[in-house]
């Protein structure tokens, strides 16, 4: 029974990861962006819901309502300013970018709020639980779980159903000729950049509720997600959700083990899909 | 008559560069006996750097292999040195050595990991392997766990020629200890950049520079990039592993957040290549310059200087790809250390 808690945890958890890795997922599929800012851009928007939330005093559910347009216009403008003119063969240039950024995002944030770990407050819904049969699950992961389910969906919609997913998935396959149709890729983009960070502001929200955060942080919230989306497979959002919950599930199983193995365990994990299956279980696009 | 040519990479500023930099050399060892002991560690930080810089060089501007996973060679070395000194009492001085042959043992599994994956799967596969390695060293008690350890005492006052350095220089033996790892430093990073010169003026280099600049054509001369880039990966993580271990042989402490960081040993490192110039072996040095000279400008500023580093990083990325040296050579057409071939004729 013990076994099936501890999976059952591990699910929730891959929630939490394919949250924080929905809209690296986006970009990383769109326009082949390694985005190395992407988990200071997390903590960036959890910092904007906590300003959000003791200026107006706004439950940060609504909190993250009003931070999201402020966070699609950081995206936008970023992507048109800065990473439109990174894309190309080469992945240096990206990576290098992005990875300023990092730097950049990190000590501003320090520099402004301190290295004091800071947490979103949501009362007593923090430690509120729900008992399915005989397993007891937290009400926070159940909600996060869903929210990354909700958003997946959304996304996926808006990638299959809607004029600018047509324009995503054009210039994902092939932007020069995308571009012959009438499609500016370079707005394509920072449309899809902007998108991804709306979701990051969600995932933001999870983050500051479910544990403490700092300016540093940033970076092993990026390698989950990271994990998450290269097992999931290039392109594919559910491909990114199984990848979450690959390694939310290999994390509680080796905290089981031994609490020392949580982290250890996901990384394994990784490292064994990628062994076997190098271009991840369920690839949408090809390279 | 008849002409035969002869392709040689000699030229007037090459040679002019080279007696400069033996000139250099000579300086840099004497040093100790008058410089203070504030430069000295200064100057073993910028080697050390550097050191690191021409190796990340030599992975990502001659191969393509970009990774972010140079701080697992770095800290394994870093521990491998700790675990050498603490459990079977080597000295420190000779266990440098270990810690580049553990970081090239190190490196042999990666390599026929990370090679199946291209591009960012490359990049982000490397990274997940040094943070297993670090969560692994984490969990080795005997060198401290996740909280680290420190040199001990006696394996320090073991270091070989510290007690010579100390009668030489007339100084305390923290003093000697840092001018005997300015000299490691100074001997590695020259060995480094004379190595790497002198491969790519070799033909293995040739192919290496054909392959930085057109990987496709490269290999329908026959070069053979398989081969190459596992040369390159090996090589770097050598050199990587003992720079690793000097480094925290001097800092007297360990801990795996420490040694195995991404942000300093992967990060700046990138960032001094990039700003000094990638795919040249100047680039890193003007790149270290730049990196030092920024963090000593901005010393009482904080985070500040990093955040100028990042943005003076991507300025460079957008405006001058290739970097403050390839900006200069390309107006100038000068190379301090020559490595293109040019046809020669001979009477």
């Amino acid at each position: 029974m013990i076994w099936i808690e501890t999976i059952v945890q591990g699910v929730l958890l891959g929630g939490l990861y394919a949250l924080f890795a929905a809209g690296l997922s986006l970009v990383f599929g769109i326009m082949r962006l390694v985005n190395l800012a992407h988990g200071d851009l997390i903590v960036m928007g959890a910092y904007l819901i906590l300003v959000v939330v003791s200026v107006s005093g706004l439950n940060p559910f609504f909190a993250a309502l009003v931070a999201a347009p402020f966070m699609f216009t950081v995206g936008w403008i970023l992507q048109r300013a800065v990473l439109n003119r990174t894309l190309g063969e080469d992945i240096l240039p990206p990576l290098l970018v992005t990875f300023g950024l990092s730097v950049v995002i990190q000590n501003t944030l320090l520099e402004g709020f301190t290295a004091d770990s800071q947490r979103l407050s949501m009362g007593p819904l923090e430690t509120a639980s729900v008992n399915v049969g005989p397993i007891t699950m937290g009400t926070l992961p159940i909600l996060t779980f869903g929210s990354a389910i909700v958003v997946i969906l959304v996304l996926n919609w808006i990638f299959y159903r809607t004029a600018i997913g047509r324009a995503f998935r054009a210039t994902s396959d092939d932007p020069v000729t995308a571009s012959l149709m009438g499609i500016r890729p370079d707005r394509v983009f920072a449309t899809a950049m902007g998108l991804a960070l709306v979701v990051v502001t969600i995932a933001a929200l999870y983050l500051g509720t479910r544990s403490n955060f700092d300016p540093y942080v940033g970076p092993a919230r990026l390698i989950y997600a990271f994990e998450a989306v290269i097992i999931g497979g290039l392109g594919s959002l559910w491909g990114t959700l199984a990848g979450g919950i690959i390694i939310g599930v290999a994390q509680t199983l080796g905290a089981a083990i031994n609490p020392e193995w949580q982290i250890l365990a996901g990384h394994v994990a990784f490292l064994i899909v990628l062994l076997v299956r190098p271009r991840g279980l369920f690839p949408r696009a090809f390279d | 008559m008849t002409q035969t040519y002869t392709a040689s990479a000699r030229t007037r500023a090459g040679t002019l560069s080279g007696i400069a930099a033996l000139i250099l050399l000579v300086v840099a060892i004497v040093l100790p006996s008058f410089a203070s002991r504030s430069l000295i560690q200064d100057l073993f930080f910028i080697l050390t750097m550097l050191t690191l810089a021409q190796f990340w060089n030599l992975l990502a501007g001659y191969t393509g292999l970009v990774s972010v996973g140079q701080q697992a060679f770095v800290g394994f070395g870093a521990y491998m040195l700790f675990g050498a000194t603490i459990l079977w009492g080597v000295n420190p001085v000779a266990a440098l050595f270990m810690s580049g042959v553990f970081a090239l043992l190190l490196a042999i599994p990666t390599a026929f990991f990370a090679f199946r994956l291209s591009g960012a799967y490359f990049a982000i596969g490397t990274w997940v392997v040094a943070e297993v390695v670090r969560l692994c060293v984490a969990q080795w008690q005997a060198v401290g766990g996740g909280t680290g350890t420190s040199m001990p005492r006696d394996a320090r006052d073991a270091m070989w020629g510290v007690e010579w350095i100390e009668i030489l220089f007339d100084v305390r033996s923290s003093a000697a200890r840092d001018i005997l790892a300015y000299w490691l430093a100074l001997a590695l990073a020259a060995a480094t950049i004379g190595g790497i010169y002198w491969f790519l003026r070799t033909r293995r280099g040739l192919a290496l520079a054909a392959l930085r600049d057109n990987v496709e054509a490269a290999k329908s001369t026959g070069v053979d990039a398989t081969r190459m880039k596992w040369i390159v990966f090996l090589v770097a993580a050598f050199g990587t592993g003992i720079a690793g271990g000097l480094i925290f042989m001097q800092n007297g402490r360990i801990s795996p957040d420490s040694a195995f960081s991404v942000t300093e040993w992967t990060a700046f490192v990138i960032f001094i290549v990039v700003i000094g110039g990638i795919g040249t072996l100047e680039g890193p040095i003007i790149g270290v310059l730049v990196f030092f000279f920024l963090q000593e400008l901005m010393a009482d500023f904080g985070a500040v200087y990093l955040i100028v580093l990042g943005l003076l990083g991507i300025a460079i990325m957008l405006f001058a790809p290739t970097g403050l040296w390839g900006f200069f050579a390309k107006r100038t057409g000068i190379a301090l250390f020559p490595t293109q071939r040019r046809l020669e004729t001979k009477r």
